[in-house]
């Protein structure tokens, strides 16, 4: 594991979770992301191969509640918080191919 | 304005009103905010509305609760109905939830009155409430200084007695460094303790709410009021919890108590240590045991915990997409709309922590990063595990420092620091608190912390409480 990360990775990185930088943003976020990267790779020293992951606290499984009927948020005040509707749906941009 | 206990009582026996108390809380706000700047909104016709049903019930002879008329501001990561929630992002702006976090709920049924939304780092993430999009809280002690964060005007409302309760959220300490910062009490609770339906979630396997207050009976209080299962989170703790108000008064006499090594040395003021030595005296002389303990996996907390809260962020505010909720910048198509959406909507250090969670949790560096973190996860556990056979709680300085200047940290890592000694109970779920002790060299508040196995809020706040009362001695 390397402490570091590359221009280009982050690029990648950003457009993963869409997000566009620009050149000056790429290159404050490379520097700010090194330096914690470099932080983490204190982990390194660890031998951790025998200790098993932990992904929470408290250790609750299979958490089902029972089968009943319960009021549910109301839709319309739902849905006026959206940013664009129509006839009860969330309206978004075409996702394939160019605008109308 | 009185504590919050004092408060419900005499509303509760009509000695004064809801309504009255609600308008000194308004008052108060109106005369100093703009310095402070703790909120962001203010629920003025929700808390007329809840402080007349108060008043109300003392009238017709029912009990209002046991927070009967007591102002309370909120952290604005909390959903309230048809209020403002912002998480401090423009993301957020204009957005009304269609629903109360449950936390609102239980509080409003105890009586308490709801006056404001306050101020954070956006989406919680930040350690001075400097990285608002809304701009910085101030310090009521010294308005040059940061209230710390991530809940900064929560911690700052109390200090500045606006309102003698608030709640925050803690992912890294984000309770209990402000509340050591501004001087007051500020609790996370155990993992699972207090239901988060409602909260913003950032980083879902380590976020708690918990309570600031003036003193450490009233953070008993709202803790119990705001605790117990609920069946809207997935991750609430089950079992019936122990009541803590009944016991805090018990002292610690006999209790074993270790102090931690790790936060005790390097990175840490000399005046902070020296005040936390001062608190492990006067637990002694309170009457517990207190020695030194080592838990050497403490080190690598921050490590673990700024890849393990960005990678569970970046997935969490995935949902940010300008489509259901909050604010769209448009674009020729859904990806455009989503990117350009974001772009604008997201401050500097949302985005770096996005990033670093997506890298952290990309493909080829998974294992590298958050599995490794995840392991130093289960070493932390352990080892406090291990060092809770011989002591009955632990104590550690909350904040390597006291509040510093406005602008004084401002890369990212000087500010990630601040969270060295409050981020293992995050990691392993464990309760801990802040208690105010003394001052620094600087004149401003130092906070200790105290530290307990999971689910002994009620044994914590013991302690706290003899603390409290040394401290008082002291001045």
């Amino acid at each position: 594991m390397s402490g570091e990360i590359s221009r280009d990775e982050v690029a990648h990185v950003a457009s993963l979770a869409r997000l566009r930088l620009d050149d000056n943003e790429l290159d404050t976020f490379t520097e700010q992301l090194c330096v914690v990267l470099e932080t983490a790779a204190n982990l390194n020293s660890l031998d951790l191969s025998d200790v098993p992951p932990m992904a929470q606290p408290y250790p609750l499984t299979n958490v089902m509640r029972p089968d009943v009927l319960v009021p549910s948020l109301d839709r319309d005040e739902v849905l006026a918080q959206a940013p664009d509707v129509e006839d009860s749906r969330f309206r978004v941009p075409p996702s394939l191919g160019e605008a109308p | 304005m009185s504590g919050a206990q004092e408060l419900a009582a005499s509303i509760r026996s009509g000695v004064q009103s809801a309504v009255a108390v609600a308008d000194a809380s308004f008052g108060a706000i109106n005369e100093r905010d703009d310095e402070i700047h703790a909120f962001l909104h203010l629920t003025k016709q929700r808390a007329q509305i809840q402080a007349q049903a108060v008043d109300d019930a003392v009238a017709n002879g029912n009990d209002p609760g046991p927070l009967a008329g007591v102002p309370i501001a909120i952290k604005d990561n909390m959903c309230t109905r048809g209020e403002p929630t912002t998480c401090s992002s423009k993301i957020l702006e204009g957005w009304r939830p269609p629903y109360d976090a449950t936390v609102i709920g239980r509080l409003e049924a105890a009586g308490a009155v709801i006056v404001g939304k306050t101020n954070l780092d956006e989406f919680a993430m930040g350690s001075s409430t400097e990285n608002s999009a809304f701009g910085p809280t101030r310090n009521p002690h010294d308005t040059t200084r940061v209230p710390g964060g991530s809940s900064g005007g929560s911690a700052a409302a109390v200090a500045a007695d606006f309102v003698p309760l608030s709640l925050g959220s803690d992912t890294g300490g984000s309770i209990r460094q402000p509340a050591a910062l501004c001087g007051v009490v500020g609790v996370k609770p155990t993992y699972g303790a207090v239901s988060r339906y409602g909260l913003i979630a950032f980083a879902s396997s380590l976020d708690q709410i918990g309570p600031f207050a003036q003193n450490v009976t009233d953070a008993a209080l709202c803790f119990d009021v705001i605790s117990g299962h609920d069946p809207m989170d997935a991750t609430s703790i089950p079992n019936p919890l122990t009541p803590t108000l009944p016991t805090v008064n018990d002292g610690v006499a006999g209790m074993r108590i270790g102090l931690v090594d790790e936060l005790m040395g390097e990175g840490i003021d000399d005046d902070v240590i020296a005040r936390t030595n001062q608190a492990a005296e006067a637990l002694t002389a309170a009457g517990a045991t207190v020695e030194r303990v080592s838990i050497p996996a403490t080190i690598y907390g921050l490590a673990a915990y700024y890849l393990i809260a960005p990678a569970e962020a970046s997935s969490n505010l995935a949902r940010f997409d300008g489509v259901r909720y909050g604010q769209r910048v448009e674009g020729q198509n859904v990806a455009a709309m989503n990117v350009a959406t974001r772009s604008a909507g997201f401050g500097d250090e949302v985005k770096r922590r996005i990033m670093l969670g997506t890298y952290a949790l990309s493909s080829g560096y998974y294992d590298a990063y958050y599995g490794k973190a995840q392991r130093v996860r289960t070493l932390i556990a352990n080892e406090f595990a291990t060092a809770y056979e011989s002591f009955d709680l632990l104590l550690s300085p909350t904040s390597p420092s006291t509040a510093f200047e406005i602008g004084a940290k401002s890369d990212p890592m000087a500010l990630y620091m601040c969270d060295v000694c409050t981020i293992p109970s995050n990691l392993a779920g464990h309760p801990a608190m802040s208690v105010p002790f003394g001052v620094g060299d600087d004149g401003l508040p130092v906070g200790v912390q105290i530290l307990a196995p999971m689910l002994e809020e009620a044994r914590m706040f013991k302690a706290a409480k003899a603390l409290e009362d040394a401290a008082k001695g002291m001045s």
